[in-house]
């Protein structure tokens, strides 16, 4: 007898009804939405600020569908494009009052049509990579050496003010490579320096070197503390690339630390991509210095300066001489808004931390009437984008104010906002895919995998009657699991992984035909049905294992060095390997009991012709 | 139905010889392209800038290369990508740092090209963008390097596995005959000039574990064979493992193939490398796992006495 304990039924009526109900989602399809989401860490997504977009859209008559609270942002469900247009200004109209200065981000979205109770238990559609979506994908590196460099050129700074401060004298301070080498005249100086320099700043090692007559002492950071910059660096990126993108208002942005170095930018639904490009992509530091001399002529910078050329209002260009001395870098920056000052001028607002205020408090009294220029670093080409004379003595908020029109304001304020990353990135992969060609590869993805399903149907079902028919019913099942597996999991699906899907399903048939094959020969050699099922399947299972783990290992190496696309297909390509071994033995083997598995008497089983070798 | 009405087991071992002389030819074959004309690698593992515009009207390749070529671009290649309004556009890395900006000038080149043409009559109007992917120097040799990678640890996998379930004589002819499919998929990228892309190079993995799986399949038959049937020679029991399971052989390998026939036909240019090399693995894959790692395993020595030596592998053997 060919029968199942009940309890293997069960596991499979409930994988069966498990995989049906995680599969839903993906059938009913997305409905237009607005996404609203803080820009700014005083500003909280709340209920409060709920009632504010409900009010907001009653205010509109815009009638909603249904509005959802979740850890950082508010969805709301729209019944239309047309309203979804409209929601979208009437929020932004109610919370975000002065356009220049926004707290919240309104952005267009799409959300799950499925009903609230399949969300309610995580069932959510599959999540769709970029090339199935459109949008921009970006890779950026993020340059540790040139963090390093520009994190030793400011403690070269430091060490300047701390020796002056112990009135201890040197003979010059200056950064090669990875060193910043301090002389001295005499090595009881250079002690006395040593243990100041340990005390204030435990990071740095020292180590004493003699050349000639000049005692000096090379100072450099401690590995450990080279390691703790660069994942602070890393962070503080990522932080910057989040606040730039917010600017944007895409709806779900992945900002994402890859490696040691990189960071992977993912913009779904993208389309101005030169913009996206050109907040990610301003690789942009920021350095405030004092200037020498507004104007120079020729390319000859004076002493102890370096010449950085600043673009007038009118267009031509000048070069400005700027002390080698940096006063401030972006990373003190906590903000910059375009704003008015008292007399209606145009202005932008900035603020720093509370180190960068003392220091500036400290300069502007020293360098009272004098100018000042902040300067952005792009691609390690400085511009100076504001020279401006200092008016009073300020502290961590002040304004810049000129002849600015409030476009240039603005740009300005993005400009200093955009600098504040801690080490300067490159971009170095891109990938934009437009909206229509997403919709294109989901199309060609699925049509590959519907038609070449049908064949293999048709083939099984006209080959193998009976059991080819519960085989391609065990396909079925296999592409339910292998589809509710990655909605469950979230796992990103992209072009390639629906090819691994429907390779997979044909792979998968394999196991079907060793096991109706192996079926077949048993009733050849003339054992009767029963035993030749259960033999069929007791025989093959071994043969079943054996090739799903061969091709196993390819997917898992695939998976641990694949990247980008070829992950996508290993990911859906090892799952698949796993639920195929279940449908196909255990699903395929249940439904065949339950078919034949009670009859007493059975004298043939619908597996197709047994031709047997006359003798 | 039944399309294998065999009598007697097929001598396929007699021939083996001749199996191994082709198969030997081809690998030289495939070995001598991969040498002489080399992969056409695509951009993600040379770096570069690759553009998919689509125009409302066909556009003049020759003048887009050469408006290209006069806007500062060394070796720009532009053919068409699917219909004759498809544009794909490739631009190597270049030297200067701007690389990422190397989109938006090629956009403006193209621009200048439809506006010539414009004001020319041809009506050709603005290209719209599709796509664009550009990849840096590193990311691509990055890639190469995790994809010989992945090679090795698919090799070495595969061949410790079968060793522990099989025997080593059998792993090592399954990793040289599959190899062997692996060489001459490539041989044919190099053939043709396909291009070698990431999604070709999973795909050939893949291939690799599928084709082993075949060779798996026969080997257990082999085992089976073995223990069960006295006073066959080697030779004998391999012919009769192949005969019983080349219906198997055929079935799968043709139901694998309906599904990558439709990626050929419905997946458009994106799946079609892709698809190209699982076609070739597959049939190669039947070849190689049949007629070349059976042949290997009786060159290598392979008998009776290996399986039925210790009584604990029979106790396996009821599994």
């Amino acid at each position: 007898m060919n029968r199942y304990p009940l309890w293997k039924n069960l596991t499979v009526l409930i994988a069966l009804v498990l995989g049906l109900l995680y599969t839903l989602p993906n059938f009913f399809g997305e409905a237009p939405a607005v996404q609203v989401a803080s820009v700014k860490a005083t500003h909280k997504v709340d209920l409060k600020l709920m009632n504010q977009v409900e009010a907001a859209l009653k205010a509109a008559s815009v009638a909603p569908q249904g509005i959802y609270l979740d850890l950082n942002s508010i969805r709301v469900r729209l019944a239309d494009t047309d309203t979804q247009l409209k929601a979208k200004d009437a929020i932004e109209k109610a919370l975000n009052p002065v356009p220049a200065d926004a707290a919240y981000s309104v952005a267009l979205n799409l959300v799950s049509n499925s009903p609230n109770w399949l969300t309610g238990i995580h069932a959510l559609p599959m999540y769709l990579g970029l090339d199935l979506r459109g949008g921009v994908h970006f890779l950026l590196q993020v340059d540790m050496k040139g963090a390093l460099t520009k994190r030793l050129d400011s403690t070269a700074a430091d060490l300047r003010t701390l020796l002056r401060d112990k009135n201890l004298r040197h003979g010059g301070i200056s950064r090669s490579g990875e060193f910043v080498n301090v002389l001295f005249r005499d090595t009881e100086t250079r002690d006395k320096a040593k243990q100041a320099i340990a005390a204030s700043q435990p990071d740095l090692a020292l180590a004493e070197t003699q050349t000639g007559a000049d005692y000096s002492l090379a100072v450099s950071l401690k590995p450990q503390a080279v390691k703790t910059f660069q994942e602070e660096a890393l962070k503080q990126n990522i932080a910057t690339l989040n606040k730039r993108i917010n600017e944007l208002a895409v709806a779900e942005p992945v900002i994402q630390q890859q490696g040691a170095d990189r960071i992977v930018v993912q913009l779904p639904g993208v389309q101005d991509v030169a913009r996206a490009k050109d907040l990610i992509g301003r690789t942009a530091t920021l350095e405030v210095r004092m200037v020498e001399q507004p104007s120079v002529l020729g390319n000859e910078a004076p002493a102890g300066t370096d010449l950085v050329p600043e673009r007038r209002r009118d267009g031509s260009t000048t070069m400005v001489a700027v002390k080698k001395l940096v006063v401030l870098t972006g990373d003190r920056f906590n903000g910059a808004q375009a704003t008015f000052d008292e007399n209606q001028r145009p202005a932008v607002a900035v603020q720093l931390d509370a180190a960068g205020g003392r220091i500036m408090r400290d300069v502007t009294r020293e360098y009272l009437k004098k100018m000042m220029a902040i300067i952005l670093i792009e691609k390690g080409k400085p511009e100076a984008i504001s020279v401006a004379t200092i008016q009073g003595e300020f502290g961590n908020r002040f304004q810049i104010t000129g002849m600015f029109s409030p476009e240039e304001t603005n740009t300005l304020a993005i400009l200093i906002r955009s600098g504040a990353v801690a080490a300067p990135m490159d971009i170095i992969e891109e990938r934009v895919i437009g909206p229509s060609l997403g919709a294109d590869n989901i199309a060609k993805g699925f049509n590959s995998t519907l038609w070449g399903f049908v064949a293999i149907s048709l083939f099984m079902a006209t080959y193998y009657l009976l059991f080819g028919a519960v085989s391609v019913f065990a396909l079925s099942a296999n592409l339910l699991f292998l589809v509710a597996l990655l909605s469950l999991l979230q796992a990103t699906l992209t072009l390639p992984g629906i090819a691994a899907i429907a390779l997979t399903l044909g792979m998968a048939i394999d196991a079907n035909v060793l096991i109706n094959e192996r079926v077949r020969e048993e009733l050849r050699n003339g054992s009767t049905p029963q035993a030749a099922i259960t033999a069929g399947y007791e025989r093959a299972w071994a043969t079943i294992l054996d090739s799903n783990v061969t091709t196993l290992i390819a997917g898992i190496a695939l998976l641990i060095f694949g990247s980008g696309p070829v992950r996508g297909f290993a990911v859906v390509h090892c799952l698949g390997i796993m639920t195929s071994i279940f449908s196909s033995v255990v699903v395929s083997r249940a439904a065949i009991n339950l078919i034949y598995g009670s009859r007493r008497k059975l004298d043939a089983v619908s597996i197709g012709q047994i031709w047997k070798a006359a003798p | 139905m039944e399309f294998f009405r065999i009598r007697k087991d097929i001598p396929f071992m007699r021939h083996a010889l001749v199996f191994n002389v082709i198969s030997l030819i081809t690998f030289l074959l495939a070995v001598f392209f991969l040498a002489t004309k080399g992969l056409h690698f695509s951009i993600e593992f040379t770096g570069g800038t690759l553009m998919e515009v689509s125009y409302v009207q066909a556009p003049d390749l020759q003048q887009i290369r050469k408006q290209l070529e006069s806007d500062g671009f060394a070796d720009p290649q532009v053919q068409n990508f699917g219909s004759s309004r498809d544009v794909l556009i490739r631009v190597p890395l270049a030297k200067d740092s701007e690389t990422s900006k190397v989109g938006d000038r090629v956009m403006a080149s193209l621009a200048k090209v439809s506006d010539g043409t414009q004001s020319a009559g041809a009506g050709a109007t603005a290209p719209v963008l599709k796509r664009v992917e550009f990849v840096g120097p590193q990311v691509g040799k990055e890639l190469a390097e995790d994809g010989a990678l992945a090679l090795l640890l698919v090799i070495v996998g595969i061949m410790l596995y079968l060793a522990m379930r099989f025997e080593w004589r059998f792993a090592v002819s399954a990793i040289i005959a599959n190899m062997h499919d692996v060489v001459i998929i490539l041989g044919f990228f190099a053939l043709f000039q396909w291009e070698f892309s990431l999604p070709v190079l999973a795909a050939v993995l893949a291939v690799l574990g599928y084709s082993v799986n075949e060779s798996v399949v026969v080997f257990d038959r082999v085992r089976e064979t073995f223990k069960k049937k006295r006073g066959l020679g080697t030779p004998q029991v391999l012919d009769h493992a192949i005969t019983s399971t080349i219906s198997r052989t055929i079935i799968t390998h043709g139901c694998t193939q309906m599904m990558v026939t439709s990626m050929l036909i419905f997946g458009g240019a994106a799946l079609h490398y892709f698809a190209l090399a699982l076609t070739i693995g597959i049939c190669f894959g039947i070849y190689s796992s049949v007629l070349v790692a059976s042949p290997l395993v009786m060159w290598l020595g392979v008998s009776r006495e290996q399986f039925i030596k210790p009584k604990v592998e029979k106790q396996e053997a009821v599994v």
